[in-house]
């Protein structure tokens, strides 16, 4: 099977790949980029692990063909920091032990960001209902919503 | 072992919400988890698995595979060695099928190729030839004599006569004169429970880079919850010595018991071998879930009288287990475990262990407590609905404490369980207002907890700081807790110590990651190698100074003279005495190894509100609380976390998760869609109350914490829902479906 | 002397007996004791046992010291998750 060369934005930096057409985005980003960030924890949509955004939008990239990002503006875990700046989702994180393993974690802060663009005062329900496409067996979610919405507090008062 | 006198109950640093040191790498993605390391030329594995839930391999035919590019290697149960030893035994087979396919997903050849896709298509050229078997995967049905026999010749002297072959375990414990015990009750209840197996359900799958050359010296890479026994798997397996391979446990994605065993490495090690190259494999979830261990599945029969007080006079229960296609003991556990919360007169237990075709069963948390006191919970709860008893004052009144003959035989010391009931009963949950629909519940839950062989290693810094080197995969926070407990030891601050987990060829061997064991046992041979260290240091200040030993003490991270009779030296903190050690015989170190034994039993009880659906059966959890005796919290952050993902793992299997079979013994829903585990919108926040009743076993007080809050949620919930909807249901999950057929009859 | 206790599905290879008693100072004696004495139990002995010694459990420790003042308890040998 041939590859095809595909050019992309990755985390603000201009990025070229070849792939096959039938590798995912996720096989890109791990296989081909490095970008071991997001992680495959069942390859169908069901987890959430590889959560990145795609033109501002949350996607699950083991669902996206790498072809199709062509052109596209992709935004990985490893492109939250600011440097050595945290983004305050990443401090609060640590801070509130909202992490015990960390598989889901990239994942969820992806999605976490996500909603806090687009809704930067959200209920507890609708942190709850955003991330339940985020599974997370370690933590009962009870320290994830809780830093989600310290993060959003100080986010929205800086 | 010799504990200290008296457990220390003032900390500067144990008890603080420090952050963990692998912190930023976890939110920053950078942390290195199984399938996130390649090699050089490495080449990708994958594996074959049987469609069939039993059935004679009568021939593999690999040539095509092997025929097509880019493949460099097919492995069959044949390239494995046959171990003498049957666990080790069980492992070689379950890793790759040697006469037999035992279930639908046992693993029965292996391919390395240059690409994932090539792998994925050379695994297709297989040929492999069935002969179909009549299978079995309900264990009522595997117990019968005329069963479908999944292997022959598996059980135990013990096992009575005339069961079929599949019952490889018998076990039976308890005291008392049962009938005389009935005879006294004014109300007996008699029920039967089914469970269904759940998956430990970690998001990261198994996954591995391994090579080994043709003089048997390997190199592992993997995600597992012990490395050592990684490496006495793949040595017993492959032939190889264990001093040859080196294993190194990557970040773990979540284990809960499910990485305490081993599927892919000594496949990848084969495979590697053969193919002279490193050889990655990364699970699938379809595989996970096919092929990597569920928990238990379960039918119990519960049989308790009480008196219309609420004194229970006699209680029995009759345990079948099924551990899958393999001879298994879970059940001695779950039997042990089940009537441990009472004091009692006269008890029975009784359990049974038959195979099935279905995977191995691999230990989940608290493995074989959870379904237990599941039953037994629910049948004192409808004894306290028939007798119009508050639930909670009858556990209280038949709470087992100090001096209580134990339902597993021995007598218990200072436990938990009372202090822990009263704060449930004093805590605004229990009296708080319900609802139409809705229901409260509360179980008591128990676990065993464990220390076992743990090496810990301690380096004191010629800067002043502290490396910290231990043998056990963390789980869920753990280096942040053994660096803490270095730190209170040596009077340092946190920030000085860094905590790192060995391969096996860098510090000596270490039991796996189960059991609740590490804050424990690793915790308690940290304190011993930061003690060690000190009384090196006081040793070499005391030349220093030209006085005795015993004339140096430790005290906030600095020696001193004892008293005024040692002289008036100024105090010589670790940092000064490190700078020097060269001057004063060489670099300073602590370290200890040990059995740990005193581990200290533990109790929970958690309080559970319900809401009923009565139009579709779907049951929502509204509040939520754990109570927990954990010795001394020494990271409370993640004790909490301990006890708020194990209640909901608890709340899964109760409501949704369960292996579902069909009529050809293949496993229906080997995804996440359809083995459902909770998701953030289905709970409510969970409330956490930690009691700290110190261990005697332990210097800080530490008590395991990790198993214990998986055992409650299940009859928490069923009994919540039996208040809330007025039925009592006997089978788990109670999904929506069966909930409704509960209510409309 | 140390009296032990068995399990109840221990005692089928015991003559049926709850409590055994051994001369034993500490765990491996006794397990050694117990296997004379009721060559039945060595299977099970071999698998592994626990032994709850006034309440606290020991999975392994040969050289605990037990005497006839302690309640010594026969469990199997455990794991966890």
């Amino acid at each position: 099977m041939k590859t095809i060369p595909v050019a992309t934005t990755i985390n603000g930096d201009e990025t070229e790949f070849l792939c096959h057409t039938d590798e995912s985005l996720l096989d890109v980003l791990r296989d081909r980029l490095g970008l071991t960030g997001a992680k495959e924890g069942c390859g169908t949509g069901d987890c959430g692990a590889c959560s990145v955004m795609m033109n501002g939008r949350l996607v699950c990239s083991c669902l996206v063909l790498g072809v199709e990002t062509e052109g596209a503006e992709i935004e990985t875990i490893e492109g939250m920091a600011k440097g050595d700046t945290l983004h305050p989702l990443q401090r609060v994180f640590l801070e509130e032990a909202a992490l015990q393993c960390g598989i889901c974690t990239p994942g969820i802060l992806v999605a976490a960001k996500a909603l806090l663009e687009k809704n930067p005062d959200p209920t507890d329900t609708e942190v709850r209902y955003w991330l339940a496409g985020n599974l997370c067996r370690c933590t009962g979610y009870d320290k994830i919503i809780k830093a989600v919405q310290k993060a959003a507090a100080e986010m929205r008062a800086a | 072992m010799a504990f200290d006198d008296q457990v220390k109950r003032r900390f500067n640093v144990v008890g603080t919400r420090v952050t963990r040191p692998d912190g930023i790498d976890k939110v920053t993605g950078k942390a290195a988890y199984g399938a996130d390391i390649s090699a050089p030329g490495m080449l990708h594995g994958r594996i074959l698995r049987s469609p069939h839930a039993h059935a004679r391999i009568v021939s593999i035919d690999t040539s095509e595979a092997e025929a097509l590019a880019g493949v460099k290697a097919v492995v069959t149960g044949a390239d494995l060695a046959m171990p003498e030893d049957a666990d080790f035994a069980d492992v070689a087979i379950n890793c790759l099928a040697r006469d037999k396919a035992l279930y639908d997903g046992h693993a029965v050849a292996a391919v390395a190729a240059t690409s994932k896709a090539i792998a994925k298509q050379a695994i297709r050229l297989i040929k492999v030839e069935y002969e179909v078997l009549p299978h079995v995967t309900d264990v009522d049905a595997a117990m019968k004599p005329d069963a479908p026999v999944v292997q022959e010749g598996r059980a135990l002297e013990n096992v009575p006569a005339g069961k079929s072959q599949n019952v490889t375990t018998y076990c039976k414990f308890g005291h008392g004169d049962l009938d005389a015990g009935f005879a006294k009750a004014d109300k007996i209840i008699e029920r039967s429970f089914k469970t269904a197996a759940t998956h430990q359900g970690y998001i990261e799958p198994q996954a591995c880079m391994a090579s080994l050359g043709n003089d048997g010296r390997g190199e592992v890479w993997c995600c597992t919850q012990g490395q050592y026994m990684v490496r006495a798997n793949c040595a017993a397996v492959l032939g190889v010595e264990e001093s040859q391979l080196r294993i190194t446990a990557s970040e773990i994605g979540g284990g809960f018991g499910g990485k305490t065993s081993t599927f892919i490495e000594p496949v990848a090690l084969a495979l590697s071998r053969k193919s002279g190259k490193p050889v990655k494999i990364v699970m699938t979830r379809d595989e996970v879930l096919k092929a990597t261990g569920p928990t238990i599945s379960s039918s119990m029969d519960i049989k308790i009288g009480m008196t219309k007080d609420g004194r229970i006079t006699a209680a029995r229960g009759e345990l079948r287990y099924s551990g899958g296609a393999y001879p298994n003991f879970t059940v001695e556990m779950g039997a042990q475990a089940a009537f441990a919360a009472y004091d009692l007169e006269a008890v029975e237990t009784i359990g049974w262990n038959a195979m099935t075709n279905r995977p191995k069963e691999i230990p989940y948390r608290a493995p074989g407590a959870p379904t237990a006191i599941y039953a037994v919970e629910s049948v004192v709860d409808e004894l306290c609905q028939e007798l119009g008893l508050d639930p909670l004052d009858v556990r209280l009144m038949n709470a087992a404490r100090k001096g209580t003959l134990s339902s597993y035989g021995p007598t218990f010391n200072e436990i938990g369980l009372v202090a822990t009931l009263e704060a449930a009963k004093a805590h605004p949950h229990y009296t708080a207002p319900l609802g139409p629909n809705q229901g409260r519940g509360l179980s008591c839950g128990f676990w065993f907890n464990f220390g076992g062989n743990t090496c810990v290693s301690l380096n004191i810094n010629d800067d002043g700081t502290v490396g910290v080197v231990e043998g056990n995969p963390d789980i869920g926070g753990s280096r942040a807790s053994i660096s803490m407990m270095a730190a209170e030891e040596l009077g340092v601050p946190y920030d000085k110590v860094r905590t790192v987990i060995a391969d096996t060829s860098s510090l000596g061997f270490n039991d796996i990651t189960d059991g609740s064991r590490v804050t424990f046992a690793v915790g308690l041979a940290t304190i011993e190698a930061a003690r060690a260290a000190i009384k090196e240091m006081c040793r070499r200040v005391a030349k220093i100074w030209d006085i005795d030993e015993d004339a140096v003490i430790w005290e906030d991270g600095a020696a001193k003279p004892a008293g005024p009779n040692a002289g008036t030296h100024p105090p010589m903190t670790l940092a000064e005495i490190a700078a020097i050690a060269g001057n004063t015989g060489g670099p300073i170190a602590g370290h200890h190894e040990v059995n740990a034994d005193g581990a200290g039993v533990s109790f929970g009880v958690h309080l559970c509100d319900t809401e009923v659906d009565p139009e579709t059966g779907a049951v929502k959890i509204l509040r939520y609380t754990v109570f927990q005796d954990a010795g001394k919290a020494v990271h409370p952050d993640y004790v909490e976390g301990q006890m708020q993902g194990g209640a909901v793992q608890g709340i899964g299997w109760a409501l949704n998760e369960e292996y579902i079979y069909g009529e050809d013994g293949r496993l229906q829903n080997p995804a996440f869609l359809d083995y459902r585990i909770p998701v953030a919108s289905d709970l409510p926040p969970i409330e956490t109350v930690i009691l700290e009743i110190p261990n005697p076993g332990h210097p800080y007080g530490v008590r395991g914490v990790g198993e214990t809050p998986i055992v409650p949620p299940l009859a928490a919930i069923a009994n919540a829902v039996s208040r809330a909807a007025n039925v009592r249901l006997t089978e788990l999950p109670m999904s929506p479906p069966r909930v409704l057929k509960a209510i409309t009859g | 002397m140390v009296r032990v206790k068995l399990w109840g599905s221990l005692r089928a290879f015991a003559d049926g007996e709850e409590w055994v008693e051994v001369e034993a100072s500490n765990f491996k004696e006794l397990l050694d004791a117990l296997v004379e004495k009721h060559p039945g139990l060595a299977p099970q002995v071999k698998r592994g046992v626990s032994l709850a010694l006034d309440g606290v459990i020991y999975r392994e420790a040969w050289f605990t010291k037990i005497g006839p003042e302690n309640e010594v308890i026969l469990m199997p040998y455990m794991v966890g998750g």
